[in-house]
């Protein structure tokens, strides 16, 4: 008997940790996850401070809209970090304006996108049979539509508004997470755990967001936080096209816009905006792609 | 075979039936005004409001709405709204360009997707790797209208090249090989952009999978007999790991219409991308359906084809 006295801290220890904080502690462990995580930090500070000091009333360095015709087009200099537009509005100012169009945008349209996805996912996979293929066919059907046209497409007939921006990015982007979602249900429905909770009577959304769901829930994360930079470049472009969210409220898309006239003189136009686009999705593309090389069992 | 060409012909039918009416429905019972000129345009009539409705079965309920849209587009009846011909024939004459483009685009992600992923393979978890990787997140993440303008504005105003549209007008070639020359460099700028974000993620696909083939047993054997690595790679593992990537192009094919539109429009290449944007400016209701409609199809035919094709080489397909 006493061979078998093993003393419970220790063998806490080795088992304790639970699925998530592993994943945490090995994502924490990528010198790219961390890089990536401050410079989402970054982001999500600025645009939120610069949304909190707007709805106060008060703008840093300079009130966006505010146009001053004798400073039109300044390089940057000390009194305008980036430069002036056309207009003489500041760029800097505009561009923490921007940040949390960018940001709002990301992740409203993930949500949409993540709750569709998840729900007709869930109910393929775990229901099967007539179900599974008409939702599925849908789903092959709608990936063979060229995305930003389509998109594109929905925006110019609603008309370009932020709420309607974000929701059809998202009601066109859910199929590659029904797809992933059905996948994941399709393996786990057939575990003991699930079958044991079929035996016991357990009702099926229970099942589903009880049982299945949080198993799935890894790989659902980490397209969520793919989904959030291909938003963000999506609106980007339709902002750049004059069908994102509309001037005179900035986006990092229709600075660029605007100033399409005067790339050739005033270059810091077009370098900032960008910039900031590409700096943003490459961190949210890299902290999602450190979370799935976390979260992969097999590495 | 026979078995499974029928079962994969009719599931295209059943796409693209379903493709016909999300098409349809996107423009049709989205809740915005019908009208290319607006709800409330006071300077309309309630007669030319009555006419246009007629003119595109708006007056008829849904199900015969579709029916007659789908009718008209396939019978040349069915026009734009700008210059009144039929919508079909506006988007063959466009097809040619964005073929060669979206053509070349795809094979330059291919190959260079290709050398990249088997780069990354085999040096996987080194700092090749990791730089690999990060080049690949480099590519996806940049806004593809900000690349192209930044290469436009830098192509013409250092060196002095023009690249827009599909040749440079006003010059007179010496002969044919210069002018096929202009043509593709052309075609090239607005391939290598379109191409960017593809050629990635290709890679990213490309180095998971030969990462498992490295770790079969094949491969050890094939390295014991002594082969050279690079045959090893791209022989034996690269042979094993292709199929993801060619049902990839499937995958990336949407993307790159998609895509065209924006640099298409930059860069003033003809093709259905730009075509679409001009469609979207103007409202031309019979257009976008039309667009988005065919190249919907386009991209189903292009994935029966590959699954066709891939089937005739690889036995292991038609067995699942």
């Amino acid at each position: 008997m006493s061979t078998l006295a093993i003393t419970p801290g220790a063998l806490g220890a080795v088992t304790q940790e639970t699925p998530g904080a592993r994943i945490l502690r090995r994502f924490w462990g990528n010198p790219i996850a961390r890089i990536s995580v401050v410079i989402i930090l970054f982001f999500a500070l600025t645009a939120g401070g610069t949304a909190l000091l707007g709805a106060l009333g008060h703008h840093w360095p300079y009130d966006p809209n505010l146009t001053n015709l004798d400073q039109k087009l300044l390089p940057p200099s000390l009194q305008h970090w980036l430069g002036t537009d056309n207009l003489g509005r500041d760029v800097l100012s505009r561009m923490l304006n921007g940040a949390t169009i960018s940001l709002t945008v990301g992740l409203i349209a993930v949500a949409v996108s993540l709750g569709i996805g998840v729900i007709v996912g869930a109910i393929a996979g775990y229901f099967g049979g007539l179900t599974d293929q008409i939702l599925m066919r849908s789903v092959d059907a709608l990936i063979c539509f060229p995305t930003f046209f389509l998109i594109l497409t929905a925006v110019a007939i609603l008309g370009p508004s932020l709420i309607n921006i974000v929701v059809i990015i998202g009601l066109v982007s859910w199929t590659g997470t029904a797809r992933l979602v059905r996948g994941e249900f399709l393996t786990i429905r057939e575990t003991e755990f699930v079958k044991s909770a079929r035996v016991l009577g357990q009702k099926d959304w229970k099942i589903i967001f009880r049982h299945i769901l949080p198993n799935a829930s890894a790989p659902i994360f980490v397209t969520a936080v793919l989904g959030i930079p291909d938003a963000i470049l999506t609106e980007a472009g339709l902002s750049f096209l004059g069908f994102g969210v509309q001037p005179p409220q900035a986006t990092w898309g229709n600075i660029i816009a605007d100033s399409k006239t005067y790339l050739l003189e005033a270059w810091w136009l077009i370098l900032f905006p960008g910039f900031a686009i590409f700096i943003a999705s490459l961190a949210f593309y890299l902290a999602g792609d450190a979370l799935r090389e976390a979260s992969n069992s097999r590495s | 075979m026979s078995a499974f060409i029928i079962r994969r012909l009719a599931l295209t039918v059943v796409l693209l039936f379903i493709i016909s009416i999300i098409s349809f429905f996107i423009v049709t019972l989205t809740p915005g005004s019908p009208y290319p000129w607006g709800e409330l345009n006071p300077k309309i009539s309630a007669e030319v409001k009555a006419n246009f409705r007629k003119k595109f079965h708006l007056d008829r309920p849904l199900p015969e709405q579709y029916a007659f849209i789908m009718h008209d587009l396939f019978t040349g009846n069915l026009r734009s709204i700008k210059d009144d011909r039929p919508v079909l024939s506006r988007i063959m004459e466009r097809l040619p360009a964005t073929l060669a483009l979206n053509f070349t685009a795809i094979l330059i992600s291919l190959s260079f997707g290709t050398l990249l992923g088997v780069y990354a393979a085999r040096h996987a978890g080194h700092w090749q790797d990791i730089t690999g990787s990060f080049v690949a997140f480099l590519f996806i993440a940049l806004p593809g209208f900000w690349i192209s303008y930044l290469i436009a504005i830098g192509l013409v105003k250092v060196f002095g090249v023009p690249i827009l549209g599909t040749q440079s007008y006003g010059i007179d070639f010496p002969n044919a090989a210069a002018a096929g020359l202009d043509r593709l460099w052309h075609l090239l700028i607005p391939a290598i952009v379109l191409a960017l974000g593809g050629l990635a993620s290709q890679s990213r696909y490309l180095r998971a999978t030969m990462m498992e083939s490295l770790r079969e047993d094949y491969i050890r054997t094939a390295r014991s007999k002594g082969l050279a690595e690079d045959v090893v790679l791209y022989k034996h593992a690269l042979r094993n790991s292709i199929r993801p990537l060619i049902s990839g192009i499937g995958m990336l094919l949407p993307a790159l219409l998609g895509g065209s539109v924006v640099v298409e429009t930059i860069f003033a290449y003809p093709g259905m991308g730009r075509l679409g944007y001009e469609a979207v400016l103007e409202r031309d209701y019979p257009t976008l359906v039309a667009l988005n409609f065919v190249a919907a199809a386009l991209v189903l035919l292009g994935n029966l084809l590959s699954d066709l094709l891939y089937a005739v080489v690889d036995k292991r397909v038609r067995l699942e």
